[in-house]
């Protein structure tokens, strides 16, 4: 039986058509189960879940781009947060009554991305030529004062409308096609939940297909090379504080992608969605799923919406039938399992749940002499 | 004139406080190249610890003297051994990995401690028993407590202490030499293990009595008042030069006062566009700041990384 | 060999203190395109200190050097240093270990290719043109240095001589004029250093020019065309290898340090 795998999964020659013939079958596959994913989990679990569904594919866009800065590049971004959160200021501020500004999703989403792209080109230059710990302290730092800003940013000119946020956002439509709303095609009703999964599925298809090229590049390798000993690449010829800005603009820039399609679909933004714990929930599905690696990386950002969402649902009830109240509740649990699978991971299994080979290898053994 | 000299005054008890917890990032950098990102939140549990000993023995009919030191005690005993174990569990076995590893777990530990002290003493604003009388001092129509008094001299005296410790003990002697270069400490038979496991421990004690002085300044006690204070402290210790005691110590002041100032001044600054709720941010501008024109602080001195 | 000995790089007047310590003091050297030049002296002299200003990784305190055309006053950024044409490997491997043997020289080819994110991204003609030179031109380097293993071997991986000579081959990918090589036979058996003595000549013979840091003695004599001799931080002597060896001042600084 063992050996019939093994035969099966090696590739030779004259097994080549065989395996590619294969491959399209499995591809095939998975592209009628993500196809057929809101429906089944409609039917099985509920519209609520289709929800949940969908805010797993925006967080696994915003772990997929933090993974460049940290995974690729090996830069610790602890604010991260904060691009997502001029993605969906930006698309908030000209397509809702707040301004009496509608401008059509197409032109707001890049503008977003483009803002968040810029910020973070205005917070790297400086703070990338130092070590790496300057820069984590200063995106923390960062993080905060973006949120400081939108809270009180509604006196004495309303712009952020403050701690209530702005709601009525447009939703995402084009021209007189809203995904707000349920829609038939084909004779098959998709409700909006539904219909945002395959808008956000596409983008996220489109963020992976993004990174997997990146990584395999000049580009990506430069970053790896950086990561590796910024010293050597430095004499091999690296601009360093460059190569460095890239990796953090362009997670900047999908930050703020997946801040536009959440402010579209919400429909509502507050400060309070960005905040701290929402940059240490997206630092820990990099870090969980396993930094560099793209499988990885989705992996946590599934694991990480659903397991909460289940506790969220069970702990309460759980706790309720044990001990007959609730000692902890959803929230703090939430972040206790954050904190402690942070600390966990790095302690026990420092390349993730599903490492790329590469980072496994270089986590699990010590770093060179620094001198 | 008086707003001024008043603001200069919270800004000198307010730096204190920012020097005493800078003075824990400093020493742990100094020693191991690693920024504790933990070590707001060792200040955070060293106030709740002393408001809970305070909260427990007040009804209780000690004389207030006999309730602060008991409080201040437990509160640095709770926070040492944090300190000592954090070290043990979180960084000493990631001493050898990539930069990446400790400070992630850093990260962690700060979550966990805040959930925990959440769990523990609630999401809501406690408020800090008065300890002392309401009494204060007028100097040139400024305004300064008693309370803020105590804090400053507290300060002063803790880290003359820990001067003392640093430059003038065997203690401080080993000290210096791992920060200086571990191995050839470890030649010379300095424990470079205890050394840090102390330098930990006195780092936090230093954050218990910076927590419940600040807690005496504003009266108010907040799950989530470490990662702030963290963030300015951290700054304050960028400022002075980090790896720099007495660069802490002036960083610390010179942020208070900034921080004040600017609070006081800055309706009239910004044309009463942005409000003194803004204080918050002058801390990450002077963290920008110094980090694009003087990255090693004003006492520090630019350390080559060695190739 | 070039026939008029044009000089390739004139390190006048360096200093370069470190707190208290003067690691450097008035150092001045003419190196000539086209040869082998020996950088000698007892541990601590200030060899690698030289390096480490050379390729911008530390800033002098004092002095500048002509390289080229150019002139540096020793506070450029490493990668200026690198397109310039200096190249270096470093006493301690400095290698990319977790990448693959044929990355790490793809990544010395970093600076004279093109290919952006967009190029990486869509992979257009020219972006798949080029990492298809760049790939070919780093198995070549693999080969040249004469290390025969498979690419996607990681270099962490690779005995310590070929580390070493991969550091070379990384350091040629970058297209130097100067190849500056900091022990390169530290830690290598006999049949290493002489396989390695060839690659430097034929290294030489190819147009490059080459300085080297070096403790073998015999190596450094029988393959340089000149010698300094730092101690102290302080040049001591200079000349032909047979000059240099029967230089008291060498003498005493070998025998006294
Ligand atoms: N980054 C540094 N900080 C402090 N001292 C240094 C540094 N780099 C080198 N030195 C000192 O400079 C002197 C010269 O060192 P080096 O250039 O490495 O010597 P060599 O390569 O000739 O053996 C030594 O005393 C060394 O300790
Ligand atoms: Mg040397």
């Amino acid at each position: 039986m063992r050996n019939a795998l093994k035969r099966f999964l090696i590739i030779d020659k004259r097994n080549a058509p065989n395996q590619k013939r294969l491959a399209w079958a499995a591809f095939a596959v998975l592209a009628i189960i993500l196809l057929a994913l809101p429906f089944a989990i409609d039917g099985l679990f509920g519209r609520g879940w289709v929800r949940v569904l969908d805010f797993a594919l925006l967080y696994i866009m915003l772990a997929l781009g933090l993974n460049i800065v940290v995974g690729y590049a090996g830069l610790l971004d602890l604010g991260y947060v904060a691009f997502f959160a001029v993605g969906a200021y930006c698309y908030a501020l000209l397509g809702s009554p707040q301004f009496g500004i509608h401008l059509p999703f197409w032109i707001v989403l890049p503008l977003g991305a483009l803002l968040a792209c810029l910020f973070g080109i205005l917070l790297g230059a400086p703070t990338l030529r130092l070590r790496g710990d300057y820069l984590a302290i200063v995106t923390l730092g960062f993080g905060e004062i973006i949120r400081i800003f939108l809270n009180n940013l509604n006196a004495p000119i309303n712009i952020t409308n403050g701690p209530q946020g702005i709601s009525m956002i447009d939703s995402i439509h084009l021209g007189e096609f809203s995904l707000g709303r349920t829609q038939e095609i084909f004779g098959i009703t998709f409700p909006a939940a539904h219909l945002h999964y395959y808008l956000f599925l596409i983008f996220t298809l489109l963020v992976i297909f993004v990174s997997l090229r990146l990584q395999d590049s000049r580009i990506g390798r430069a970053w790896a090379a950086i990561r590796e000993d910024e010293i050597a690449a430095s004499a091999m010829g690296i601009n360093t504080r460059n190569i460095k800005l890239l990796a953090f603009a362009m997670g900047a820039t999908f930050g703020g992608l997946a801040g536009g399609l959440f402010a579209g679909f919400q429909g509502f933004v507050s400060p309070e969605s960005f905040g701290l714990t929402e940059s240490i929930m997206i630092l820990c599905m990099v870090v969980l799923g396993g930094m560099g690696n793209v499988g990885g990386v989705v992996l946590g950002g599934i694991l990480l919406v659903v397991i909460p969402e289940l506790t969220r649902h069970l702990a309460g009830t759980a706790q309720q039938a044990l001990l007959g109240k609730t000692v902890i509740d959803p929230e703090s649990l939430r972040m206790l399992m954050f904190g402690l699978a942070l600390i966990l991971i790095m302690l026990w299994r420092p390349a993730g749940l599903w490492p790329s080979s590469q980072r496994r290898r270089e986590l699990i053994a010590p770093a060179p002499p620094s001198v | 004139m008086d707003i001024f000299l008043q603001q200069i005054i919270n800004g000198l008890v307010q730096g204190s406080v920012y020097s005493m917890v800078a003075l824990g990032y400093t020493m742990v950098y100094g020693i191991l190249g690693l920024i504790n990102f933990a070590h707001g939140e060792i200040v955070m549990i060293g106030a709740m610890v002393a408001l809970s000993v305070i909260q427990l023995l007040t009804g209780a009919g000690f004389p207030i003297f006999f309730i602060l030191l008991i409080s201040l005690m437990l509160s640095m005993i709770v926070c040492m051994i944090l300190g000592y174990s954090m070290e043990r569990i979180a960084y000493r076995p990631l001493r050898n990995a990539p930069r990446l590893a400790p400070l992630i777990t850093a990260i962690g530990l700060s979550i966990v401690l805040q959930t925990l002290a959440m769990m523990f003493w609630g999401r809501e604003y406690h408020s800090f028993p008065l300890l002392f009388t309401n009494d204060s001092v007028h100097i040139a129509g400024a305004v300064i407590t008693e309370v803020q008094i105590i804090i400053i001299t507290v300060a002063l005296v803790m880290m003359g202490g820990l001067l003392i410790l640093v430059h003038r003990t065997r203690l401080g002697r080993a000290m210096r030499a791992v920060a200086e270069n571990p191995s050839a400490a470890a030649l010379m038979g300095v424990n470079s293990n205890s050394v840090i496991s102390i330098t930990f421990v006195l780092g936090s004690a230093l954050a218990a009595i910076a927590g419940i002085m600040i807690s005496a300044n504003y009266g108010i006690v907040h799950y989530l008042m470490g990662a702030l204070l963290g963030l300015k402290a951290f700054t304050a210790a960028v400022l002075g030069g980090i790896g720099n005691l007495r660069g802490a110590m002036l960083g610390g002041l010179l942020l208070g006062l900034i921080e004040s100032l600017g609070a006081g001044y800055i309706g009239d600054l910004s044309g009463g566009f942005l409000g003194s709720h803004y204080q918050d941010v002058f801390a990450f501008f002077v963290l920008i700041a110094v980090l694009i024109f003087r990255p090693s602080g004003l006492l520090g001195e630019r350390v080559a990384e060695r190739a | 060999m070039t026939s008029p000995a044009a000089t390739l790089l004139k390190i006048s007047g360096i200093e370069k203190r470190f707190g208290g310590l003067t690691a450097l003091s008035d150092v001045s050297l003419h190196i000539q395109a086209g040869e082998i030049y020996g950088l000698i002296g007892p541990n601590g002299a200030g060899k690698t200190t030289l390096f480490n200003i050379l390729t911008g990784l530390y800033q002098a305190d004092g002095g500048k050097f002509l390289f080229g055309d150019i002139e540096y006053a020793g506070r450029s950024k490493p990668h200026i240093l690198a397109k310039a044409g200096i190249a270096r490997t470093f006493q301690n491997i400095r290698l990319f270990s977790n990448m693959t043997i044929l990355e790490n020289v793809m990544v010395g080819c970093h600076h004279h290719s093109h290919t952006g994110i967009w190029g990486a991204i869509t992979r257009h003609k020219n972006a798949r043109n080029e990492e298809q030179q760049i790939a070919h031109r780093a198995a070549e380097l693999l080969i040249y240095v004469g290390i025969n293993r498979a690419h996607h071997m990681l270099a962490k991986n690779l005995s310590y001589g070929e580390q070493r000579r991969l550091e070379i081959a990384r350091a040629l990918a970058t297209n130097p004029k100067l190849l500056a090589l900091d022990e390169p036979a530290a830690g290598m058996n006999a049949t290493e250093t002489d396989s390695l003595k060839t690659l430097l000549q034929t290294i030489r013979n190819h147009g490059v020019t080459v300085l080297l840091i070096e403790h073998d003695v015999k190596l450094v004599m029988g393959l340089c065309d000149r010698i300094a001799v730092l101690d102290y931080g302080k040049k001591i002597a200079e000349g032909v290898p047979s000059e240099v060896r029967n230089n008291p001042a060498v003498i005493a600084a070998y025998l006294g340090g």
